[in-house]
């Protein structure tokens, strides 16, 4: 079976209790979307549009009420499903404080492991091996609060995958950091996805990150709106503004060069692809 | 000002005394402010404090967090000494002026006192410095297990010890943050009596509890998408192991305590 995480007509709503009569706010209006084994898809809407609570549906946090949601296999509607779901599906989230639970970080490392109940030897085995997979073994005895953000983010990375988890969720993880620990987030993101053959899902508001994915999945009022490659995605800039999004930078220098009347191929994401195309433009006798 | 609070925290390091059984180091000192309370003379008690610079030496911790965890008990010892040099009217009087009787006897126990209360603060600092949070709630709850039948739930409050001693620096931190905004917008915190001072906290507390509910409600989401469901079937990474050297600090300790009530046989009382 190729379709790792799965989701049919997902309707999830949010009860406001604090309301009387309690207020029911339907914020997936039926979702339908696959997932394969080992892609990177990236997902972005803007805030509120669901993409969050998407998410959490296929860890379980969430449970639909109405349609049905498949993790590896597992209907997460069943409650011993669980477990066995939040070890195969990691979730990371955006605030590296508060995902940290322990006050070292070779033992924050080990949290999960200790609570799935593994041997300590093997829990110190995949301790290392998960510090040294996002490049912090050198951190282990360190205090968590001492670190940068995005050093504290790479350490939850490696809380989620010391439990060799197949899909990781990210929750917009790299919201919170300066371009230099988002970059490390993204190198790390990467790494997982290229060389462990992890699933990963990557909720962001940064375009140039969802620029990297293979997929892109833009959720919008509770509805996905578009699901293609990143370089269809981006090549219809004016529907992505107005879904209040953004494309990359890039992106929109080169679409506006096109508005001008300048012959330029419209699915431009990267600085290197845009370098070639206005190299090609401004000397064409150099294109050899 | 904020930043002095050392209450809770860890160094890590590798040396004999961050080595030992935490179980071992939890018992040692409970025995060692036993130790203190046993000295009834000078002697007893420079036995005592023998201990505590041996203990601190052997741990490699720097010797001015020992001073710096002295730093908030300051208030306390100076009205120890104060009511002990004024109130205990027995013994040579040194200085008499009025209702204001300095006796010998109330100088030396104010001394005896303070010593006493530094040797207690910093030996039971030592405790926290050396020993991660973790182990030390593991060591507790393994020193409770025996009453675990009693339904006490200690694997859970070990688990809330845990979190508080982590989350105290990320508060302290937002705590800073949230004075210097509400600074910014022209809160005066500084001028006033004690009431308009206390008044002037509100704007910063209030925030700071927001904050740590939402805070709390994201960590157990994150501890629950990490698997955690209680203390049933939970292993430990680190192991608790009693070693030779666990057996030797308990003997040197035993040794010192007789030291102690040797000492105390030699030289005068105080108490």
């Amino acid at each position: 079976m190729n379709t790792f995480l799965s989701a049919k007509n997902l309707k999830f709503s949010y009860i406001n209790n604090m309301e009387e009569p309690p207020v029911k706010t339907e914020v997936l209006h039926g979702i339908s979307l696959d997932i394969k084994k080992g892609e990177f898809v990236a997902v972005l809407g803007h805030n509120g549009s669901g993409k969050s609570t998407l998410a959490k549906c296929f860890n379980a946090i969430n449970t639909a009420d109405e349609g049905e949601v498949f993790s590896c296999g597992y209907d997460a509607s069943k409650e011993e499903n669980l477990l066995p779901i939040r070890q195969r599906v990691g979730m990371v989230f955006q605030n590296p404080d508060n995902q940290i639970v322990a006050t070292i970080v070779e033992e924050d490392v080990a949290f999960a492991l200790e609570n799935m109940g593994v041997e300590p030897e093997e829990i110190r085995r995949r301790v290392d091996e998960a510090l040294k997979t996002v490049d912090m073994y050198e951190y282990r005895e360190h205090a968590p609060h001492k670190l940068s953000g995005g050093q504290k983010q790479r350490v939850a990375i490696a809380g989620i995958i010391a439990m060799k988890p197949e899909c990781v969720l990210l929750d917009e993880p790299t919201a919170m950091l300066d371009p230099k620990g988002r970059a490390e987030v993204m190198k790390t993101v990467k790494m997982l996805n290229e060389e462990m053959g992890v699933t990963i899902v990557l909720i962001t508001h940064y375009m140039d990150e969802a620029a990297q994915a293979e997929r892109i999945v833009v959720v919008d009022s509770g509805n996905i709106v578009m699901d293609d490659v990143p370089k269809k995605i981006f090549s219809q800039v004016e529907k992505m503004k107005s879904l209040g999004l953004d494309v990359p930078q890039v992106t929109e220098l080169i679409w506006g060069l096109r508005q001008e009347g300048y012959d330029l191929p419209e699915d431009i994401i990267t600085e290197d692809e845009c370098f070639e195309a206005l190299l090609g433009l401004l000397k064409p006798d150099v294109k050899e | 000002m904020l930043k002095d609070i050392t209450i809770g925290q860890f160094f890590p390091g590798h040396s004999i005394i961050h080595r030992l059984d935490p179980r071992v180091k939890l018992i040692l000192t409970i025995a060692f402010i036993v130790m203190l309370f046993m000295a009834g003379s000078f002697y007893g008690l420079a036995v005592g404090m023998a201990f505590v610079l041996l203990s601190f030496a052997l741990s490699g911790i720097p010797f001015r967090m020992m001073l710096k965890s002295l730093r908030p008990i300051m208030p306390i010892l100076i009205f120890t000494a104060v009511l002990n040099i004024f109130f205990i009217k027995t013994g040579d009087v040194w200085f008499h002026w009025r209702f204001i009787t300095i006796t010998q006897n109330g100088v030396v126990s104010a001394v005896f006192i303070i010593i006493r209360i530094v040797g207690l603060i910093v030996g039971s600092s030592l405790l926290t410095y050396t020993t991660s949070p973790i182990q030390l709630t593991d060591a507790i709850e393994r020193l409770f297990a025996p009453i675990k039948p009693l339904r006490r739930p200690v694997h859970d409050l070990a688990m809330m010890m845990t979190i508080a001693l982590r989350f105290i620096p990320t508060l302290i931190e937002e705590t800073d943050k949230i004075m210097a905004a509400q600074k910014a917008r022209g809160a005066d915190m500084e001028s006033g009596n004690l009431v308009k001072k206390a008044r002037a906290l509100v704007p910063i507390f209030v925030p700071l509890i927001v904050s740590s509910f939402k805070r709390a409600m994201e960590l157990a989401l994150a501890m629950e998408c990490r698997c955690y469901h209680g203390g049933e079937g939970r292993t430990r990474m680190k192991q608790m192991k009693t070693s030779l050297r666990d057996y030797a600090s308990l003997a040197l300790t035993a040794v010192f305590i007789a030291g102690v009530v040797f000492a105390d046989k030699l030289g005068p009382k105080v108490f």
